[in-house]
C-alpha cells in the first residue's frame, strides 16, 4: 500500500518535470479590462502573434513557449501582485508588460528583486527602466515624445499659446505634460493653463471652461484614450473647437467610438498625436504585419500591439542568444541587442535600456481615420 | 463673469446628477430609515438595461424620440423589478431586526450588484449610444448651454414635483406617511405596510433606471462600477438637504454639483472632493438636520 503511493508520487513528480521541461515559461501582465482595455488586449494579441511563430518555428532551445497572461484591470496594485505570482508561483524566465507605465513601474521592482528580465514593449516614462539592470523597454521615452509634440505643435500648427490638461495621478501623464511645457517653453511659446483631472472622472467641464477663459490655440491632453474621447466630446460641446493634441496613450481601437458626436471620431476631427508606428506607411514589413494581423482579429492593430509583438520576439531572440533561461544570462543578451529589425523600426537597446526610435505624428481625420503627418528622429 | 455662468452651468448640470439619484435615496430613508446603500448601483443596472436594450431593439443605430423613451420606460421598469426583488429577498425578513442588520445588508446587496455587474457586463467600460444627439441651446463666445444638461434638470424637477405629489396628494402618498410616522400604528389603522414598503422601492428603483439612463446620455462611460461613487454623493447630497426631504434632495445636489464645479474650475481638480465635503461638514455643524430637513413632522 505504502509502496503504490510512494510510486504514484514518484510517477508524478516525474511526469510533472518531463512537463516543466519542455516549455519556457513567459509571464504577461497587462491590462485586459478596465478603463485601458485595448492596451492589455492588443499587447496580449501581439505578443501571441509572435508566440505562435516562434512555436511554429520550433520554439526555443528545444522548447515550446508557454505564455501565462495575468489580468492588472488597470491598476498599479494588482500589477504589482500580478507579477509577484507570475515570478514566485508561475516561475516564469521572463516577464512582458505593462503598456502604462504606473503599471510597469508597480511590477518592475518584483522582477528586478528576483532576477528576472522584464521587458516593457511601451511604457514611456523614464523612470521604468531606472529600476535597475533587469528592466528593458523595446520603445522611445517621454522626454523625446514631450520635445517631439511641443516642436509639432510650435512649428507646424504655429501655436504660441498652449493649455495643459493632465491625469495627475498618472506617471506617464505628468511627465509627458512636463516634458511639453519645457520645450513648448524654450521654443519661445507660451503656457497659459495647467489643469488636471484624475483616471475614472466623468465631468471635465469645470476645467476645461477655465481653460477656455485662457484662450490657449491648442490643448496637449497627455492622457490614456477614454478619458481623452470623453474630454473631446465635452470641449466641443462647452464650444471649444481648437485642435486637442496628445501622446501615443490615445492610441485605441475604441478611440474614434468614445469621441463621437454625431459620426464616429468626430469629437477629435483634426486632433493629432505622436505614435510608434502609422499604419498607412507603405513599408512592406508593416504591412505584411497589418495584413497578418487583420486576418488573425479582424481590426488594423494599434500600437500596443505591434510593440508586444517586436517585445516577444525581441526577448525570445536574446533568450536564444543566451542559450539558457537564466536570468543573469537573457539580461547580458538583452543588452546587446543591436538593430533588430521590428515592426516599429529597428530596436537598438542603448545602455540605459531604452530603445532610440523615431515616432510619427498622426492626425485623426474623417471617421476617426489616422492619417500619416510627420517622422521625427531622435 | 461670463466664464463664471458657464461654471454656474457645468455645475448645475452636473450637480441635477447627484440630485436624481439623491431623490430615490430619500424617499427610501424617509419611509423606512433605511439608508439603501445598493441605490446607486440600481442607478447602474438601470445604464446598463438602457444599453443592451437599445442595442438588441437596434433603437441604438437610429435613434428618435420615440426610441429613447421606450428605452427609458424599459430600464425603469426593470429596475422597477429589480428594487421588489432586492426589497422582498434582502430587506423584508429583516424587517423586525434591529436597523443596523438592515444597513449592513444592504452594503452586501451592493457589493452583490457591483461584482455581480462585472460578471454579467465585464469589467470594461462600455459607451452609451447617442440616444438624443447634443446640440446647443445658447451659443455666445464665452457661455453655451447644451440641451442633455437641460433636460436633465428638467427631468430632475419634474421627477422631484411627481414624487411630491404622490406623497402628498394621493392615497397611497398618505399610507406611505402614516407608515413612515409609525409602522405599527399604520398596520393596525388597516394599511399594508408591506405593499406601501414594496411600493417605496418600485417608485426608488425606477427613479433610479431613469437616471442611469439620463446620466449616460450626458456621461457616456457605463461601468458595473459607475454606481458607486455618485451613489455615496448622492447621499451626501441627500444628508445635505436635510434626508427624508424631497426637495432637499435637488437642493443637496445641487450645491454639491456646483461647489465641486466651482472648487475644480477656480481653485484646483485636486481639491474638489475634500472642499465639497468640508462644506458638508461645516453644514451639518450649523443645521445638524440637514438644510430643509426638521427633526419633526412631515418626513418622506
Amino acid at each position: 500500500m505504502h509502496k503504490a503511493i510512494i510510486m504514484g508520487l514518484v510517477i508524478g513528480l516525474l511526469v510533472g518535470c518531463a512537463k516543466r521541461d519542455n516549455v519556457i515559461k513567459i509571464g504577461e501582465y497587462g491590462s485586459l479590462t478596465g478603463t485601458t482595455a485595448t492596451f492589455g488586449i492588443s499587447t496580449k494579441n501581439g505578443i501571441d502573434m509572435a508566440t505562435e511563430e516562434a512555436n511554429a518555428a520550433g520554439g526555443l532551445l528545444g522548447k515550446k513557449i508557454q505564455v501565462i497572461v495575468e489580468d492588472d484591470r488597470g491598476l498599479p496594485d494588482e500589477a504589482s501582485s500580478a507579477v509577484k505570482k507570475l515570478v514566485t508561483q508561475d516561475k516564469v524566465v521572463a516577464v512582458l508588460g505593462e503598456v502604462a507605465s504606473s503599471r510597469s513601474l508597480a511590477g518592475a521592482p518584483i522582477c528586478q528583486e528576483n532576477k528576472i528580465p522584464m521587458v516593457t514593449p511601451s511604457s514611456t516614462n523614464p523612470k521604468v527602466t531606472e529600476i535597475g539592470d533587469y528592466i528593458f523597454r523595446i520603445c522611445f521615452i517621454d522626454p523625446f515624445q514631450g520635445e517631439a509634440m511641443a516642436k509639432f505643435t510650435f512649428e507646424n500648427l504655429k501655436v504660441k499659446k498652449a493649455a495643459i490638461l493632465k491625469d495627475s495621478k498618472n506617471d506617464y501623464s505628468v511627465g509627458l505634460a512636463q516634458f511639453f511645457a519645457e520645450t513648448f517653453k524654450k521654443l519661445g511659446g507660451q503656457i497659459v493653463a495647467v489643469e488636471s483631472y484624475f483616471e475614472g472622472d466623468q465631468d471635465f467641464k469645470a476645467q476645461l471652461t477655465s481653460i477656455k477663459g485662457k484662450r490657449p490655440e491648442a490643448i496637449f491632453i497627455p492622457g490614456y484614450y477614454t478619458e481623452v474621447g470623453l474630454i473631446a466630446r465635452q470641449a466641443r460641446e462647452l464650444g471649444i473647437g481648437i485642435p486637442l493634441l496628445g501622446g501615443d496613450g490615445w492610441d485605441s481601437p475604441k478611440l474614434a467610438e468614445i469621441a463621437t458626436i454625431k459620426a464616429p471620431g468626430d469629437a477629435l476631427k483634426d486632433c493629432y498625436f505622436s505614435n510608434h508606428y502609422a499604419s498607412d506607411d507603405p513599408n512592406p514589413v508593416i504591412q505584411d504585419f497589418i495584413q497578418k494581423y487583420q486576418a488573425k482579429y479582424n481590426e488594423v492593430p494599434d500600437a500596443m500591439a505591434v510593440l508586444g509583438y517586436d517585445a516577444a520576439h525581441i526577448l525570445y531572440d536574446a533568450i536564444k542568444r543566451a542559450g539558457s533561461t537564466e536570468g543573469p544570462k537573457v539580461r547580458d543578451e538583452l543588452a546587446k541587442t543591436t538593430n533588430f529589425p521590428g515592426v516599429a523600426g529597428q530596436t537598438t537597446i542603448d545602455s540605459a535600456r531604452d530603445a532610440r526610435k523615431p515616432l510619427v505624428v498622426l492626425k485623426i481625420g474623417e471617421g476617426g481615420k489616422y492619417e500619416y503627418m510627420a517622422t521625427v528622429n531622435p | 463673469m461670463q466664464e463664471f455662468l458657464q461654471q454656474l452651468v457645468n455645475g448645475i448640470s452636473w450637480g441635477s446628477i447627484y440630485a436624481l439619484i439623491a431623490l430615490g435615496y430619500t424617499m427610501v430613508y424617509g419611509v423606512l430609515q433605511l439608508i439603501n446603500f445598493a441605490h446607486g448601483d440600481v442607478f447602474m443596472l438601470g445604464a446598463f438595461f438602457g444599453y443592451y436594450f437599445s442595442r438588441w431593439t437596434k433603437i441604438a443605430q437610429e435613434p428618435t424620440l420615440f426610441g429613447f423613451l421606450a428605452t427609458l420606460l424599459f430600464a425603469m421598469a426593470a429596475c422597477a423589478l429589480i428594487g421588489i426583488i432586492i426589497e422582498r429577498t434582502a430587506y423584508k425578513p429583516l424587517r423586525t431586526r434591529p436597523r443596523l442588520t438592515a444597513l449592513i445588508t444592504a452594503i452586501g446587496v451592493s457589493l452583490l450588484l457591483e461584482n455581480g455587474g462585472q460578471l454579467a457586463f465585464g469589467a470594461d467600460p462600455k459607451f452609451f449610444p447617442s440616444l438624443i444627439s447634443e446640440s446647443k441651446l445658447y451659443e455666445s463666445a464665452n457661455l453655451v448651454i447644451s440641451n442633455l444638461p437641460v433636460i436633465i434638470l428638467a427631468v430632475s424637477l419634474a421627477l422631484m414635483l411627481l414624487l411630491r405629489f404622490i406623497v402628498l396628494s394621493t392615497t397611497i402618498g398618505k399610507a406611505m406617511r402614516a407608515t413612515a410616522f409609525n409602522r405599527e400604528a399604520a398596520a393596525l389603522m388597516g394599511i399594508n405596510t408591506n405593499n406601501v414598503i414594496s411600493f417605496t422601492f418600485l417608485l426608488g428603483s425606477a427613479l433610479a433606471g431613469a437616471g442611469g439612463i439620463l446620466v449616460a446620455l450626458a456621461y457616456p462611460k457605463i461601468d458595473p462600477l459607475m454606481g458607486l461613487l455618485p451613489g455615496l454623493k448622492a447621499f451626501v447630497a441627500a444628508v445635505l438637504g436635510g434626508i427624508g426631504n424631497i426637495p432637499g434632495a435637488v437642493l443637496g445636489g445641487m450645491i454639491l454639483g456646483v461647489s465641486e464645479t466651482m472648487v475644480a474650475g477656480y481653485i484646483s481638480s485636486t481639491f474638489r472632493d475634500a472642499i465639497a465635503f468640508a462644506l458638508l461638514v461645516i453644514i451639518l455643524l450649523v443645521k445638524p438636520t440637514g438644510l430643509l430637513g426638521s427633526r419633526v413632522g412631515e418626513k418622506v
